[in-house]
């Protein structure tokens, strides 16, 4: 079976030469949630706008491949990669604040995709996005599709906006820090709500974070990155039970447990942070990018 | 939670309504100029001459603004002398608006080479005092109404490109024109469907300002008898020839000034308050 995502050796690097991913290997099988956990900065976002084809333009891929569904993404026309990636894929972002047009009603920002894109009739279309909104516990169905965003509050624009995503049956959608936006109480329902989703399509899930509880609640497997660089990998509950890489357990020291909050916020050690550094410099100084594509996935 | 957000937009408005209002008075009148006007705008009389307002002693029934030193009734002529100043008000600022607005789009919206030379031509174009490039113009195109309408939007579409440039730019850094992308929208489309209608309520506020501006500019080139062929009346020139008699007869001087004063402020409030009304996160 082909993966659905499937990325490997992939290396980006600014526009001064700086590494931002480093020699980065992952995929996802169907209907697989895998976790992309880090800190700020870890390069996780970066993986996922690569994947979309929406890479800011001072960051150039320069190895490795990305493959949806069998695909090479850097082998296909810029045209093509477009079709590609709008048919197979959707972006659950992270701020539902700015991910919808705030001139525009709601409903076509919807509807617009399954239309334009996939070509599909009109009330094809609206029927298509009624039972999506049904699902993500929308009743007003109407009401929503008429407003403008700056009619709806947070939680109800992420719903609107994960409705959005499953409406195309796209078969991998990124979902980048999903609940970070939003307030805690909507985060777990909104949590909660992608997860049922995501089981009864049977779509994959890059789930992009930084909190190590969202991945404990939703995902499958788990890849750990720091500074562009994997750092572990494994099924979410053998990560769990037993951490291997050092600067995983410090990351899980400092995620603040609700019995005990203040005692648990443990920064990562120094000496992991040394380790990884010295990882990464053997790793750098080792690496010799095949120039082979000098383009990136733009 | 519809109905609480729905109330203040149905607020009166009392900038939009008063501006709006003037303004309606003002086409209104010029566009009925020949049923309005309470005398032919052009008919001279010697015996008239100079009279003083209607409230004045010495006034005249039907010369309700009095009159200028030719015998000519001074409130018709400015009935008259609107039709000039709105037809340049809107041809030029339309044009000045649909050249200046596009350009601006492309620069904010691709960036990149496109930005780079759309903005140096920009810069070079604004490096030109505007009042002396209008008067280099309409000399070259020859005097008359196209000329001056020509003149202000060659040199007012700047305007439009540098506000709409940095809007649209704010704009294409948005998640939903990358979520655009991501479904697969071409850049052009993009551009059209989900930029423009953001920065349309810009558009409107800048097209109604700059509107007030070639009202201004058309009378400053008519003050210097650059503009239409000096027989018709316009604003600028009726204050150019009041200006020469302002001690015997200062209403030919203030009424035209006051118009055009009223004019000019009710365009830019009008289109501040449209600006308010149609961006939906404003309101």
């Amino acid at each position: 079976m082909t993966a659905c995502l499937d990325i490997s050796n992939l290396s980006a690097t600014l526009s001064n030469g700086q590494r931002v991913l480093r020699s980065v290997s992952l995929s996802v099988e169907p209907g697989e949630v895998r976790a992309l956990v880090g800190e700020s900065g870890a390069g996780k976002s970066m993986i996922g706008k690569a994947v979309l084809g929406v890479l800011p333009p001072s960051v150039k891929i320069v190895e490795g491949s990305i493959r949806l569904e069998g695909a090479d993404l850097g082998a296909l026309s810029a045209k093509e990669r477009r079709r590609v990636i709008g048919a197979k894929t959707a972006l659950i972002p992270q701020d539902p604040l700015t991910a919808l047009n705030p001139s525009r009603r709601v409903g076509p920002q919807m509807t617009d995709r399954l239309v334009h894109i996939l070509g599909w009739a009109a009330d094809r279309a609206d029927k298509r996005v009624r039972q999506l909104l049904d699902e993500v516990h929308i009743r007003e169905p109407d009401r929503v599709m008429r407003a403008y965003p700056h009619e709806l509050s947070g939680g109800m624009r992420q719903r609107v906006l994960i409705a959005a995503a499953f409406a195309a049956e796209p078969r991998l959608i990124v979902a980048d820090e999903p609940t970070t936006a939003l307030d805690v109480t909507v985060q777990k329902q909104i949590l909660r709500l992608i997860a049922q989703l995501q089981k009864e399509h049977g779509t994959a899930i890059l789930f992009v974070t930084h909190d190590l509880g969202v991945v404990a609640k939703i995902s499958q497997k788990v890849t750990v990155l720091y500074a562009g660089k994997v750092v572990e990998e494994a099924d979410t509950a053998a990560l769990f039970a037993d951490p291997q890489h050092a600067y995983t357990r410090a990351l899980m020291a400092a995620t603040p447990k609700y019995t005990d909050p203040l005692a648990s916020l443990m920064p990562v050690d120094e000496a992991v942070l040394a380790g990884l550094a010295a990882e990464i410099a053997i790793a750098d100084h080792d690496w010799r990018p095949s120039l082979d594509r000098k383009s990136g996935h733009g | 939670m519809a109905d609480a957000r729905a109330l203040p937009r149905r607020r009166f408005d009392a900038r939009l309504v008063l501006a709006g209002g003037w303004l309606l008075v003002a086409l209104l009148a010029a566009i009925f100029a020949p049923l309005i006007a309470p005398q032919d705008p052009l008919a001279q009389d010697l015996l008239f001459e100079r009279l003083p307002p209607f409230w004045m002693q010495g006034a005249e029934p039907g010369f309700w603004l009095g009159t200028d030193s030719l015998g000519r009734d001074l409130l018709s002529r400015i009935i008259y002398g609107g039709r000039v100043a709105f037809i340049v008000a809107f041809a030029a600022a339309f044009a000045a608006c649909i050249v200046g607005s596009t350009l601006g789009l492309i620069a904010g919206y691709f960036g990149g080479w496109a930005d780079r030379i759309i903005s140096r031509i920009v810069d070079i174009w604004m490096a030109f005092p505007p009042v002396l490039f209008a008067i280099l113009l309409v000399a070259v195109f020859g005097t008359g109404l196209s000329s001056v309408i020509i003149a202000i939007a060659v040199i007012d579409w700047t305007r439009f490109c540098r506000v709409i440039r940095a809007e649209a730019m704010g704009q294409s850094r948005m998640d939903y024109v990358e979520n655009a992308r991501i479904a697969g929208f071409g850049r052009f489309r993009i551009m059209l469907s989900e930029v423009l209608p953001n920065v349309l309520p810009s558009i409107v506020a800048l097209l109604s300002l700059e509107m007030g501006i070639a009202v201004i500019v058309e009378a400053i080139l008519s003050f210097v008898n650059l503009s239409i062929s000096t027989d018709d009346p316009t604003w600028g020139g009726i204050i150019a020839e009041g200006r020469l008699s302002i001690h015997q007869a200062w209403w030919v001087l203030v009424f035209p000034l006051i118009t055009l004063f009223l004019t000019v402020l009710s365009f830019s409030q009008f289109g501040e308050g449209l600006k308010a009304r149609f961006d939906p996160v404003l309101r």
